[in-house]
């Protein structure tokens, strides 16, 4: 131990530290200010990024020690920079603070009894703008932004993305960040004029109802803008161990000899536990139980997890492993979905039966050979994806804790609370009410916490201690281990008549589902009934093979498998255009759905099918842009491209999606609404207190939202497939109505009229000109002994399984891309300058959010197209440093031109359906469209390779 | 998990080389720690155990942060960080190319430890400061203790190599203290180019360096680096005596290129770049260079 002396946020402290020790731990653990992230412990993301004596650093690897009597400046510091030349600088409008915030010992604090700080312009406008979403990135983003400002008062964009281009923001909220950046510079060029809020630029939508519509800032995002924000990690408890996983030695490999004696022997260890210390399941799983807590028999993938560990600190956990002794036989390596399927291939695992089959997927309509002996022109490829990574800026974390009642506590930022808690109590062996899964915030999930990290782990570990044990995964140990998006190999053959009418689709699609079957069935069933695009095809066939392999799990990724069919068929529809020498947006206009068009499915589309006005609004703009636009730099290759796309909202399949919320109103006027939904950055609470603010006649600020809380809130269900704006929206809103009707009767006595008449608005409930504050009314129906809470369970309408006749999803949204890219003939670079995007989402229900989602979407199939790739040999994954994993960053930023559609569904909230993938699955296509309209070659393998691309333009090669 | 136990922040020289000696070997020179402790980091996951017992920090020695002009070259303390260099009024007019190239290594927060020092100690040959460097003929002081008595050396840079990450400076023992080159003069330009790869492994698929100085329209000097094309930095010198006392035009630009891709040796790199595609940077980057450098010698 040695002692480190400096200055933080303007105070003197003293602390004793590791000489090892790095600054951002010693920030976060040793000083409590946990507002400074840690994304990688690499210098990749910037999320750890703080200002020592003037100069930002990633403080993940920063030596404490360098620190000797520095200034240090933390995002806990910023405000107070501002506050400092500005005393008084008014707090913000219209946002509260974080509604009941967890605190360390568990206490949910009051609402309303943080202070709401005077907010560094930054702060304000990233908060306005909706330049954070899950809000992990938004600490290191400040800070660095900060930086840029002190030196330069007025950024252009390019010297912005000069300056953050290795600050990462998984979210994708770049054009945000970049346009906040310069109003909070305009706003400091001008310290005496009072703060202009500055409303985004957003595309038009339907006028807005007293709350709906409006484009309210997030309820947590001046918590996340201050560094208050607590994710899992943020969390800690009096005689808190350390967990630490022993993962796979091999991708696949016979268990013969497990010993943890000497590991158990290592001073400081508390616990080391393996497939014998568990008492309950021995597996777990979403759908199949297949994952083994602990393996058993055999390991199956390099991620799995062979042993865990707790003691007194990460390090010695760390080093128990290596004292781990287990004797493996390697068996062969299955590492591809084609040779899993062949019947000499080893079994890799048998969860559903079928070998290493988890599922043939089979979509069939009409007669596709007479659909073929039909078609003028038939276009038949094989495409290649491989796995993505999530990268979620928040690697998972989870913190098991035994109650005082014997009960099991886990905090963790989970997708699904209610299934994590199933599974827990399953494998503990004990009741599910014995269980409590309390989320914490969470940094980015986008599908990639949806499945068991730790939180069983915990569990076991918490229980054979006695004590809390926190176990953190490093970034590496995250890119091992969780379940990535499916590589998938895609035959498609598309059949047209000579006037561009579609007569035929088929498509044999192979996914890697890895090693454990996660929401694998479900994820290729999307790709299946996806298949053949947005389009009326009236003869299909589609098999689709789900399989086993020793490759990481594949399970969920915003687009849900279709953002891989989409590349395919999307390709195929342009070369199809190309062919018949048609007009790419007039071949997708007469083959869209639309009202009365059938699916493969053979799903009548009834309502809500603006795919038609997307592909009109996007087509406009690109030709209106196209004449205006010509001139593009001499030596480099401009072009457009262009794909659409369909996704369903809700589980569908004929799986009952439901969803519940509560909500309960307070004498001070304040409602509160409920539910185990989680929140990953996509603004869940923003419309969980918007729908309830705008039914109970409230404003927006005084409608609380508390997520995730096993004991508290009812099950949300998953956060997953577009579905929670939908479905727990809906139980909000049917809550709300509830609640509503019940104050209506108390209200009604003393306004003297029928409750039907009454009308909540503002805060206030009023009938002809007389009115009473809406808190009395509670006040009053409480003395009354009514009940001021109100539960509704929603069911979403009922879907069939594929395969049985009807609608096999309730809703669809839609969207249309175009994007403008810029080839460089001489080394195969590509950029993109511009996507236009029209979606179709039903109705916006805050045009803020929408516009994070609809850019965020963007961003990150723009990394599926040109920057991401998860490489795996043989089973060992390569990607396993952000080092190895390129997301976009902001310098790959394109403008953005969207639009938005609203078909409003009739079952969704005030019309809406999902948003949270459609606008992510037509970019990649839209992308490689352009690429072969610059050079001439097809893209069939993704991500687009420059080297190939080249070589490929040099041998006049027609695709890579 | 963590690769070292104690850090240390010498103030001079002495000190810090005193203190590697007593660690003998088992401590390891640290500026930056961009390149140090992240590889250590990936080694650890690759089952590597590597330790020391104490880093060496370098960047608070006396005078190490400092870019002066002394003797009649531009000498760079081993503090003096890539953010320090990009700012650098002198470096920008006087050695471009090093400008350009520190201005793309990393982002802002990895320029702002990261040393050019310890770009050079990290031996790759794809480094983009090495890179600059090489075409710039520089040298680097090496320090050591030779019998309690600090030795310092002035080396050609090109003899600092033994091949990839393996550098001829013993960074448990010595102390590359600052580099040094001579600042271009009139009729002479200088400039730097890279090809990245925008998935995988932040190394340059191609970087290259170019130094000319122009008599009568003539190229009566010429440098040409480029990386990685061989197991260590490297300097083009069939090309550069090719182009040496000629005019450039097109054609001559076209033999050169010809000349380049003979005398380069780029292998496939896995998940980075195959060896035809280097092949095809060779010419695309000689020109960008070359012109660019010319056009700042006029
Ligand atoms: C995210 C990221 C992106 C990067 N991008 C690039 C890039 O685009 N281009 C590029 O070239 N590099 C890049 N790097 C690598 C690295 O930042 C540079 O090579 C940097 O210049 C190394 O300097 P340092 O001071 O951090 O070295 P350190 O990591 O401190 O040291 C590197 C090695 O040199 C030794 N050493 C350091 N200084 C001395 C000295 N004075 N005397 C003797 N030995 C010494 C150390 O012992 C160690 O072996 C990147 C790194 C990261 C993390
Ligand atoms: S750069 Fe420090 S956590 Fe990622
Ligand atoms: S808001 Fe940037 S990573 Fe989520």
């Amino acid at each position: 131990m040695t002692n480190l002396n400096m200055t933080v946020n303007g105070k003197p402290i003293s602390i004793e530290i590791e000489a090892n020790e790095y600054l951002a731990a010693a920030l976060r653990y040793k000083l409590g200010l946990t507002g400074t992230k840690i994304g990688c412990d690499e210098a990749e993301c910037g999320a750890c990024t703080v200002i020592v004596n003037g100069t930002p650093v990633d403080s993940c690897i920063y030596p404490a020690l360098k620190a000797q009597g520095a200034e240090v400046l933390t995002i806990e510091g910023l405000a107070q920079t501002w506050a400092a030349t500005e005393p008084g600088v008014a707090t913000e409008p219209g946002v509260a603070t974080e509604p009941g915030v967890v605190t360390e010992q568990g206490v949910v604090t009051e609402p309303g009894s943080v202070t709401t700080p005077a907010l560094h312009p930054l702060q304000a406008h990233f908060i306005h703008q909706g330049a954070l979403q899950c809000g992990y990135c938004t600490p290191g983003m400040l800070m660095q932004s900060k930086h840029l400002l002190d030196h330069n008062p007025n950024p252009t964009t390019d010297e912005i993305k000069v300056a953050l281009k290795d600050t990462l923001c998984r979210c994708g909220a770049y054009v945000a960040i970049m346009n906040a950046i310069q109003f909070a510079a305009e706003e400091m060029r001008e310290p005496n004029a009072a703060r202009q809020t500055v409303i985004p630029n957003l595309p038009a939508t339907k006028a807005p109802l007293d709350v709906i519509g409006k484009p309210l800032p997030r309820p947590d995002a001046i918590a996340k803008a201050t560094g208050a924000a607590k994710y899992t990690d943020d969390y800690a408890f009096p005689d808190m161990l350390w967990g630490a996983t022993l993962r796979a030695k091999f991708p696949h490999a016979k268990i013969l000899k497990l010993d943890v004696a000497q590991a158990q022997a290592l001073p400081g260890v508390r616990a080391v536990l393996t497939h014998h210390d568990v008492p309950g399941s021995k597996n777990h799983g979403l759908i199949y139980n297949d994952w083994p807590v602990l393996c058993y028999d055999k390991v199956r993938y390099q991620g799995d997890a062979v042993a865990i560990v707790a003691a007194d600190t990460r390090e010695i956990a760390q080093r128990a492993l290596d004292l781990i002794e287990v004797a493996y036989e390697p068996l062969p390596v299955v590492d591809n979905p084609v040779d899993a399927l062949k019947p000499e291939t080893i079994i890799v695992n048998d969860g559903t039966g079928h070998g290493n089959l988890l599922k043939h997927i089979h979509v069939e309509k009409g007669d596709i050979d007479k659909g073929f002996a039909e078609a003028d022109v038939i276009i038949e490829n094989e495409y290649h994806s491989p796995f993505y990574e999530h990268a979620f800026m928040e690697p998972e974390c989870s913190i098991g804790r035994v109650l005082e009642n014997g009960r099991i506590e886990v905090i963790c930022g989970s997708q699904i609370p209610y299934e994590d808690r199933r599974q827990i109590a399953a494998a503990l062996n004990m009741e599910e009410r014995e269980v409590r899964v309390r989320g914490a915030l969470i940094g980015g999930g986008f599908g990639g916490k949806e499945d068991i990290a730790a939180q069983i782990h915990v569990a076991l570990l918490a229980k054979a201690t006695g004590r809390p044990v926190k176990m953190l995964y490093s970034r590496h140990e995250s890119l091992v281990s969780h379940p990535k998006r499916h590589a998938t190999v895609i035959r498609v053959k598309t059949g047209a008549k000579q006037d561009g009418t579609l007569v035929a689709s088929q498509a044999t699609i192979y996914g890697d589902s890895g090693a454990y079957a996660s929401l694998g069935d479900k994820v290729m069933t999307r790709a299946a009934t996806h298949a053949a695009g947005p389009y009326a095809v009236p003869n299909v066939k589609i098999d689709c093979y789900a399989m086993y392999t020793n490759n990481p799990p594949a399970g969920a990724f915003r687009g849900f498998g279709v953002t891989q069919s989409a590349f395919a068929v999307e390709s195929n529809m342009d070369e199809l255009a190309h062919q018949l020498n048609m007009d790419p947006f007039e071949l997708r206009r007469m083959n869209a759905l639309r009202i009365g068009s059938t699916t493969s499915t053979g799903q009548v589309v009834k309502e809500s099918a603006g795919l038609l006005e997307c592909i009109r609004l996007v087509e406009q703009e690109v030709k209106r842009q196209r004449d205006s636009n010509l001139q593009s730099p001499v030596s480099k290759l401009q072009s457009w491209g262009f794909a659409a796309a369909f996704k369903n909202t809700g589980l569908g399949g004929g799986a009952p999606d439901k969803s519940a919320a509560e909500v309960e109103v307070f004498e001070d006027g304040t409602a509160e609404v409920r539910s185990s939904a989680a929140e990953i950055g996509q603004g869940l609470p923003t419309v969980l207190a918007m729908i309830t603010a705008e039914e109970l006649g409230l404003p927006y600020e005084n409608v609380r939202v508390l997520l995730s809380d096993t004991d508290l809130t009812p099950d949300g269900g998953p956060t997953t497939a577009s579905r929670q704006t939908f479905v727990t929206g809906n139980a909000a809103r049917y809550a709300a109505k509830g609640m509503r009707e019940i104050l209506a009767e108390t209200a009604s006595e003393y306004l003297d009229a029928a409750p039907a008449q009454l009308t909540f608005k503002d805060g206030y409930v009023s009938q002809n000109g007389h009115k009473l504050p809406f808190a009395e009314i509670v006040k009053r129906a409480r003395q009354e002994n009514r009940p001021t809470r109100y539960l509704h369970e929603y069911f979403a309408p009922a879907t069939k399984p594929l395969g049985v006749e009807g609608d096999m999803h309730f809703g669809f949204s839609y969207a249309a891309q175009a994007a403008l890219i810029e080839l460089d003939p001489d080394t195969g670079e590509t950029h993109v300058l511009k996507i236009v995007t029209a979606t179709d989402i039903g109705r916006a229900l805050n045009p803020l959010a929408l516009q994070g989602q609809v850019e965020g979407g963007i961003m990150m199939c723009l990394g599926n197209a040109l920057t991401e790739e998860f490489i795996v040999e043989k089973g060992k994954v390569w990607s396993d440093l952000f080092a190895k994993y390129k997301m976009p960053s902001i310098k790959h930023t394109p403008e953005i031109v969207s639009f938005i559609v609203e078909d409003e569904i009739s079952a969704g909230p005030f019309g809406a359906k999902g948003v949270g993938e459609i606008s992510s699955i037509p970019t990649t296509p839209a992308i490689t469209n352009a690429i072969y309209n610059a050079c001439g070659v097809r893209v069939r393998r993704l991500p687009v390779d420059q080297d190939a691309l080249l070589l490929a333009m040099r041998a006049g090669k027609l695709e890579t | 998990m963590k690769a070292f136990d104690n850090y240390h922040l010498p103030t001079s020289v002495n000190e810090a080389l005193t203190l590697l000696a007593q660690y003998d070997g088992r401590a390891r020179v640290i500026a930056g720690g961009t390149d140090l402790l992240v590889d250590a980091q990936a080694e650890y996951y690759e089952g590597q155990r590597s330790h020391f017992d104490a880093l060496v920090d370098v960047t608070f020695l006396a005078d190490a942060n400092e870019i002066r002009a002394q003797d009649g070259f531009i000498v760079i303390g081993c503090g003096v960080t890539h953010t320090q260099i990009v700012a650098s009024k002198r470096i920008q007019q006087t050695a471009t190319a090093l400008a350009e190239a520190s201005a793309v290594v990393g982002g802002p927060q990895v320029r702002n430890v990261a040393t050019l020092c310890g770009n050079v100690a990290h031996a790759l040959p794809a480094a983009d400061g090495t890179v600059a460097l090489m075409a710039l003929d520089a040298f680097a002081q090496v320090s050591s203790l030779q019998s309690h008595v600090i030795s310092n050396q002035w080396k050609p840079l090109a003899t600092l190599f033994k091949g990839p990450a393996k550098s001829a400076v013993d960074s448990t023992r010595e102390i590359i203290t600052a580099l040094r080159f001579r600042p271009l003069g009139e009729h002479e330009g200088s400039a730097f180019a890279r090809v990245m790869r925008p998935q995988g492994v932040a190394l340059p698929i191609l970087g290259m360096a170019v130094k000319v100085e122009i008599r009568e329209q003539r190229l009566a000097q010429v440098a040409i680096s480029a990386g990685p094309v061989a197991p260590i930095p490297f300097r083009a010198k069939q090309t550069e005596e090719f182009l040496r006392g000629k005019i450039l035009d097109d054609e001559l630009l076209r033999q050169a290129a010809q000349i380049l891709t003979n005398e380069a040796q780029p292998r496939t790199s896995a998940h980075r770049a195959t060896k035809e595609y280097r092949h095809e940077l060779l010419p695309v980057l000689l020109k960008r260079t070359l012109t660019q450098a010319l056009e700042r010698a006029r």
